[in-house]
């Protein structure tokens, strides 16, 4: 659902010299067909919901039990409640500061090392066989090591976050420099440019496109991760709340951090997409076939 | 000797003066397969060299010889005297096709070649301007490059190369992506761009109209390595008379050319 919502907000402001006089003059049946779009997609998300509470009030059993999982209107009602404590706005903030750390901290050491070995056969034959071994291993995995390696619970959660996040972006970022076209090197070494202003100037802007698919599936892992790592060894955050809840069989509380989990991520993951169509405005692609 | 190439040869002392390029005994491959052998060739400081040849016979690997994108496999490439390790901004390359980087506008990639040399802000974005208008795209500068078509992104390249105020321009077959008449207006735009400098110009093309339109010297290579292993290697050097004059008959000269193709 994240796509389309976003196309939408972007297709008034998309930008095409070529094609703006065209735009203009269709605008107002774009507009209308945006609309019609739009409560399309929010029927839909309407008829689940009321499907879902009439399941739940009615108690259907249709071979799944539907008697015992809260009504959205339960769920609603704690939600509410949960929004008016403290410890909610503690637990989103801390879920996010250990997300965000671990997934800047990939983003850097997974671009820097995606470009190191594609760039430098030495470096690669160094640094890949370590890393392709560890590499298959599932970051949550990883947990019982991170317990025993990092001195606090907080540094491991992050740990596993990073580790989650790094090989995607590692991965994809190797690939899109393997797959640059020497053309464009060629050209700034023929200006005099040296190594560091082909990294800067070519390899860096080249390899974005590449580099923002890595982003974005290692922002999903990263999500995945840090909710399972939370849940595991965490004293705060949407995950351990969530687990929490679920020991005390407070199943209401359970659905609230779940759908807070998937606002969360569909913030960040929605971030990360807008700041890479931002950044790679340059690709040849038309207003219509933005993906 | 044209008197473009004889103005120069006065004034050798000048720093924007044309480079003087010598090929000795080059051999030139990729891998273990070898494309030329033995090449000879002097070019002289601001002249206009084309050099002509069917598609393999190693026209292009010359030229990245000369650029220092291809280490010889023997013999040396020789600038003033000095052998080429590798491409220096002296030597100014402009590319078949899609050369521009096209997250950079026009404005940005024409002033890339002064930011590499170090030029400040200000003098980067006046030569940058300059230039753009000199090649007929002033209003285009914030463009980018999949915003232009493909005789304005050639002028582009044409702009971005001189605007670094090289000695040598070397040119891959720049117009042989475009169509006839978009063809002839660069023909045009590149002999007037041509008249004020005293850069030495090494132009490759398979066309030999062209060749006889830009060049005070045409080397014809002959065919190709490939079957029976023989290596390509210089036909002949032909002298243009009256370089670059419109309305000369040259058809005995075209006639000789493309004998020897």
């Amino acid at each position: 659902m994240s796509t389309p919502a976003l196309d939408a907000a972007l297709a008034p402001n998309a930008p095409a010299a070529a094609s703006a006089d065209a735009a203009a003059a269709t605008g107002r049946t774009r507009t209308a067909a945006g609309l019609r779009r739009w409560a399309v997609r929010l029927g839909s998300l309407a008829v689940v919901v009321a499907l879902w509470q009439w399941l739940t009030t009615a108690d259907a059993r249709l071979g799944l039990r539907f008697d015992r999982l809260p009504s959205p209107a339960e769920v609603a009602t704690e939600f509410g409640r949960q929004l008016g404590t403290r410890i909610y706005y503690l637990d989103l903030a801390q879920s996010m500061i250990r997300i965000l750390t671990g997934f800047a901290l990939a983003a850097v050491a997974g671009i820097a090392l995606g470009v190191l070995v594609a760039r430098s056969r030495w470096i690669g034959d160094l640094l890949l066989p370590p890393v392709e071994v560890v590499r298959p291993i599932p970051a949550i995995a990883l947990v019982p090591i991170a317990i025993l390696v990092f001195p606090t619970d907080e540094q491991g959660i992050v740990f596993i976050t990073f580790a989650a996040a790094f090989f995607p972006i590692m991965v994809s970022t190797r690939h899109a420099v393997r797959a640059l076209p020497t053309l464009w090197e060629d050209a700034v070494r023929t200006m005099g440019g040296g190594r560091a202003h082909v990294l800067w100037n070519v390899v860096l802007p080249g390899t974005l496109p590449g580099v923002f698919g890595g982003l974005s599936v290692g922002m999903g892992v990263a999500w995945i991760c840090v909710i399972s790592a939370e849940m595991i060894s965490g004293e705060f955050g949407v995950g351990y709340r969530t687990w929490h809840a679920y020991t005390v069989v407070d199943y209401p509380a359970v659905l609230v951090g779940m759908a807070s989990i998937g606002v969360l991520g569909w913030v960040t993951s929605a971030s990360i997409e807008l700041l890479g169509r931002r950044l790679t405005r340059w690709l040849p692609r038309g207003e219509g076939t933005a993906r | 000797m044209s008197a473009r190439a004889a103005g120069s040869a006065v004034e050798t002392a000048r720093a924007d003066a044309g480079l003087a390029i010598r090929l000795e005994g080059v051999s030139l491959g990729y891998g273990r397969q070898a494309v030329l052998e033995d090449l000879h060739l002097d070019i002289a400081p601001g002249e206009v060299l084309v050099i002509v040849g069917p598609s393999g016979s190693g026209k292009s690997t010359v030229l990245r010889a000369i650029a220092g994108l291809l280490a010889p496999r023997a013999g040396r490439v020789l600038a003033e005297g000095v052998p080429v390790t590798g491409p220096s901004p002296d030597r100014a390359m402009v590319f078949q096709d899609d050369a521009l980087l096209p997250w950079r506008t026009v404005r940005r990639n024409v002033e890339l070649p002064l930011r590499i040399r170090g030029v400040p802000r200000r003098e980067r974005g006046t030569a940058a301007a300059s230039w753009i208008a000199r090649v007929g795209l002033a209003g285009c500068e914030d463009r980018l490059p999949r915003e232009l078509s493909g005789g304005m992104r050639q002028r582009v390249q044409l702009a971005r190369s001189l605007a670094g105020a090289p000695r040598a321009v070397l040119m891959d077959e720049p117009f042989g992506a475009l169509d006839a008449q978009t063809r002839a207006g660069m023909q045009r735009l590149l002999l007037d761009v041509l008249r004020d400098t005293l850069a030495t110009v090494v132009f490759v093309t398979h066309d030999v109209d062209e060749a006889l339109l830009l060049a005070d010297r045409v080397v014809v290579l002959g065919q190709g390595g490939g079957q029976g292993g023989g290596y390509g290697g210089i036909g002949c050097v032909l002298r243009v008379p009256d370089p670059r004059t419109p309305d000369i008959d040259r058809a005995g000269l075209r006639a000789r050319i493309i004998e020897e193709l």
